[in-house]
């Protein structure tokens, strides 16, 4: 075992961190260290940046396109961005999508989609959850039922939840192929053009005035069979095939890290009793609590993405990593409200910004309590906490 | 010992649940939040009328109430229906320190406050002073028998609607002194005063205050010069009260609405509160709120005992309440699920209520260090 990095490591770190000290701009570390809300545009734009240099698809086997890294590597870039506050690569397209197209999709399929991914001709949305099939999502209702012809599917029904779904040209989704077998082998995964008609897109506003979800219903939609992803009644296991690499990076180390920097940043100009907030030994040690728990959380996770680029399919693990990582992001999120004092109360989204004069708030704290509260829905998605304890245990004890 | 409210709290308790019931639901106050003023005229008056702002003094000062039950009484309604008007800004902070301090003349605006009419805001914490009560360095010096008041106050609650405001300033002594600090009556439309408005995440409005040589008479000040720290004390002392009722009443109904959903929302089948994970959870809030109601009970009962035992509960309460609702504004998001995150349910609002009520008159950490010294002292 050997903790510290090789040379040829710290070579590629330093690569990293010079490409990042380039290429994030004071407007972009600004955005991302939560003073206003990433654009469309921002997002696009940094994708466009990685792409150029080749490190867009960390994940993706070279023969895709992608950087092919290994954990160390992708451990060092998130670390660094981390640090750099640069924005994070929209994963839905990148992380979500292209590993089932590349294990389960046709060559045709791979040979279209990939470079459109990369170069950003497609922005994709997921359309998993719906107001029924939450934690249940094996539930999901959304029928697609294929045409006498042969030629299409016709989709009906309404998924939720869906992230960034306004700025999205494509969904990929789960649908309902056969309602007379068990519900997880009726299942098939469907790559959808938002343009078709008789799809419509509903936002949803979040309670700290954020719009980043949606609702997408379908009326009749009408989807080319050759948009079937794998095979009809398989898609609950390019599901869970899925599922396992949005976990990969479920720990969120990186946006721990960035987080429990701003926290310090914010502590040490808030005052309290005539001193900074820092030197408080009571909010000290909620802030050295979250710190220990962060250190040893970020080295369970550099082993088990080790393991798992060994080639061993995290299980178990990748559950707790959720669960844990969720927990210390949330713990960062309520640190950095507790600094920021009477400066929490402040209404700071987006929308009053552009409404109003920049916000008067003499620690540039930024709106971190409406951050805290949006954050809640960490131990919500991908699972919730509840569901990876559930997992753990029963594949724990077999039962 | 008897844990009844008198008959008199119980009408005025009856009664002002009947009308947020009937006047107040999530729709109604959403519009509320989005409006310019992000309060009703309509429902303060309606308040005013119901008798909501005389329950808060004491019949010497006009009113019909005044003790710790009644602002206890009264706010745990508000909390419950998560009402945004600001009552406690005018009637209990500012209102009630024109009313504990104010010459026959100043209090005579008591009677405008209880009508409805009169909009107050105090204006007292500071850029640097967090929760610290003494921390003033805003200045307030005679010159030719008027006052120049010079400073900046920080998140003034109701400040943009205030017809005057309650402004504290230091005539003498260091930073951190509580001796040496006055209060004086502020006209919004005093030259050199500027107020920088914005909303609140929880609901209402606040506003940075600049005080650039802002000159009032010598009449303006309220009570004896140098000397209104006790006083500013125990009035946040009964802001607490008013503070923890209503976020205890905004528990209730968090809690409610959690129950609601465990019982109603399926999933794998059946309804999700038979899920033994997330009913144990559930059992645990309804522990933690017979806690935070007795906490509440300690505090409104205590609101006039001498200062020593008053301020240990007000601090034991701050810190309970904090706690606690820090607790049940996170798991009722987190038994509902996806549902609680959006602003059309009424969790998001009341959720955001409990938790924000932290980062007013001190969080859990200021008043667990404050009991200790307390004790110390």
């Amino acid at each position: 075992m050997d903790l510290s990095y090789s040379d040829q490591e710290k070579a590629f770190r330093d690569e990293v961190r010079a490409f990042l000290e380039e290429k994030v701009t004071p407007d972009l570390r600004d955005k991302v260290r939560g003073k206003a809300e990433l654009t469309k545009a921002d997002m696009v734009g940094w994708h466009a940046t990685l792409n150029e240099r080749g490190w867009l698809a960390p994940n993706w086997p070279k023969k895709f396109g992608g950087a092919e890294w290994n954990a160390v590597q992708k451990h060092i870039f998130e670390e660094e961005s981390a640090l750099a506050s640069s924005p994070r690569i929209v994963p839905f397209g990148l992380g979500m999508l292209a590993p089932v197209l590349q294990k389960f999709g046709s060559q045709e399929q791979n040979d279209y989609w990939l470079p459109r991914i990369l170069s950003g001709a497609d922005w994709w949305c997921q359309g998993y959850s719906e107001p029924g099939a939450g934690s249940d999502l094996a539930s999901l209702k959304t029928t697609a039922i294929k045409n006498d012809a042969g030629t299409h599917y016709v989709v009906n029904g309404q998924k939720t939840w869906t992230t960034l779904g306004q700025h999205a040209n494509m969904i990929f989704c789960l649908v309902r192929t056969d309602k007379d077998v068990k519900q997880q082998e009726g299942i098939s995964f469907l790559l959808i053009d938002m343009d078709t008609p008789g799809i419509e897109v509903r936002p949803i506003i979040l309670l700290d005035g954020t719009h980043e979800v949606n609702e997408v219903w379908f009326t009749d939609v009408e989807v080319p069979v050759e948009n079937l992803v794998g095979e009809e009644n398989k898609g609950w296991t390019y599901a869970k095939y899925l599922l396992t690499h949005e976990r990969t990076n479920i720990a969120g180390v990186g946006f721990s890290q960035a987080g429990l920097a701003s926290v310090k940043r914010l502590a040490r100009a808030e005052m309290s009793n005539g001193k900074p907030l820092i030197e408080n030994p009571h909010f000290a040690a909620r802030v050295a609590q979250v710190e220990i728990d962060l250190m040893a959380m970020a080295t369970t996770n550099m082993r088990i993405v080790s393991k798992a680029a060994a080639g061993q399919a995290p299980g178990v693990e990748s559950s707790m990593l959720k669960v844990k990582g969720t927990i210390i992001r949330q713990e960062i999120n309520d640190l950095a409200r507790r600094a920021a004092g009477v400066y929490a109360m402040p209404f700071a989204s987006e929308a009053v910004e552009g409404a109003n004069e920049a916000l008067p708030d003499p620690l540039d704290a930024g709106p971190v309590a409406a951050k805290y509260f949006n954050n809640r829905k960490l131990s919500i998605f991908g699972g919730s906490n509840e569901i990876q304890r559930g997992i753990i245990a029963k594949v724990t004890m077999g039962s | 010992m008897n844990f009844d409210l008198t008959e008199e709290r119980q009408m005025l308790q009856d009664s002002l649940r009947r009308f947020l019931r009937d006047r107040y639901d999530t729709a109604t106050r959403n519009k509320i939040l989005e409006s310019d003023s992000g309060m009703s005229a309509d429902i303060w008056a309606g308040l005013a009328e119901l008798g909501v702002i005389g329950a808060l003094f004491t019949e010497e000062q006009g009113g019909f109430g005044g003790k710790g039950f009644d602002i206890a009484v009264v706010f745990e309604e508000l909390g419950r229906a998560g009402v945004v008007e600001p009552f406690l800004d005018t009637a209990v902070l500012a209102g009630g320190l024109i009313a504990d301090l104010g010459n026959a003349d100043q209090q005579a605006h008591v009677e405008e406050i209880i009508a409805g009419s009169l909009q107050l805001a105090f204006a007292h914490g500071e850029p640097a002073s967090r929760y610290d009560l003494t921390r003033v360095s805003s200045s307030a010096v005679e010159k030719g028998g008027d006052i120049v008041l010079n400073g900046r106050k920080a998140v003034v609650v109701n400040a943009e609607a205030a017809d005057m405001l309650v402004v504290s300033a230091r005539e003498s002594g260091g930073q951190g002194d509580a001796d040496g600090i006055s209060l004086f009556l502020v006209p919004k439309d005093t030259k050199g005063l500027t107020i920088q408005g914005y909303a609140l995440l929880a609901g209402g409005r606040a506003a940075e205050v600049t005080l650039d040589d802002v000159t009032v008479p010598a009449s303006a000040r309220l009570g004896a010069a140098g000397k209104a720290s006790d006083a500013i004390e125990a009035r946040i002392a009964a802001a607490n009260v008013a503070q923890t009722a209503e976020t205890l009443g905004a528990m209730e109904t968090a809690v409610r609405l959690t129950k609601d959903y465990l019982g109603t929302r399926k999933q794998f089948g059946r309804p999700i509160g038979t899920f033994q994970a997330l009913a144990h959870r559930f059992s645990d809030l309804l522990i933690e709120m017979e806690q935070a109601r007795s906490a509440v009970i300690l505090i409104a009962g205590n609101l006039e005992a001498d200062r020593g035992t008053r301020e240990r509960n007000v601090s034991a309460t701050k810190n309970l309440i904090g706690r606690v609702g820090r607790l049940v504004g996170e798991e009722s998001i987190q038994l509902h699920g996806g549902i609680a995150m959006t602003q059309e349910y009424e969790l998001a609002h009341i959720a955001k209520r409990i938790v924000m009520a932290d980062h007013r008159f001190g969080d859990v950490d200021h008043h667990l260090e404050r009991f200790i010294a307390l004790a110390a002292a």
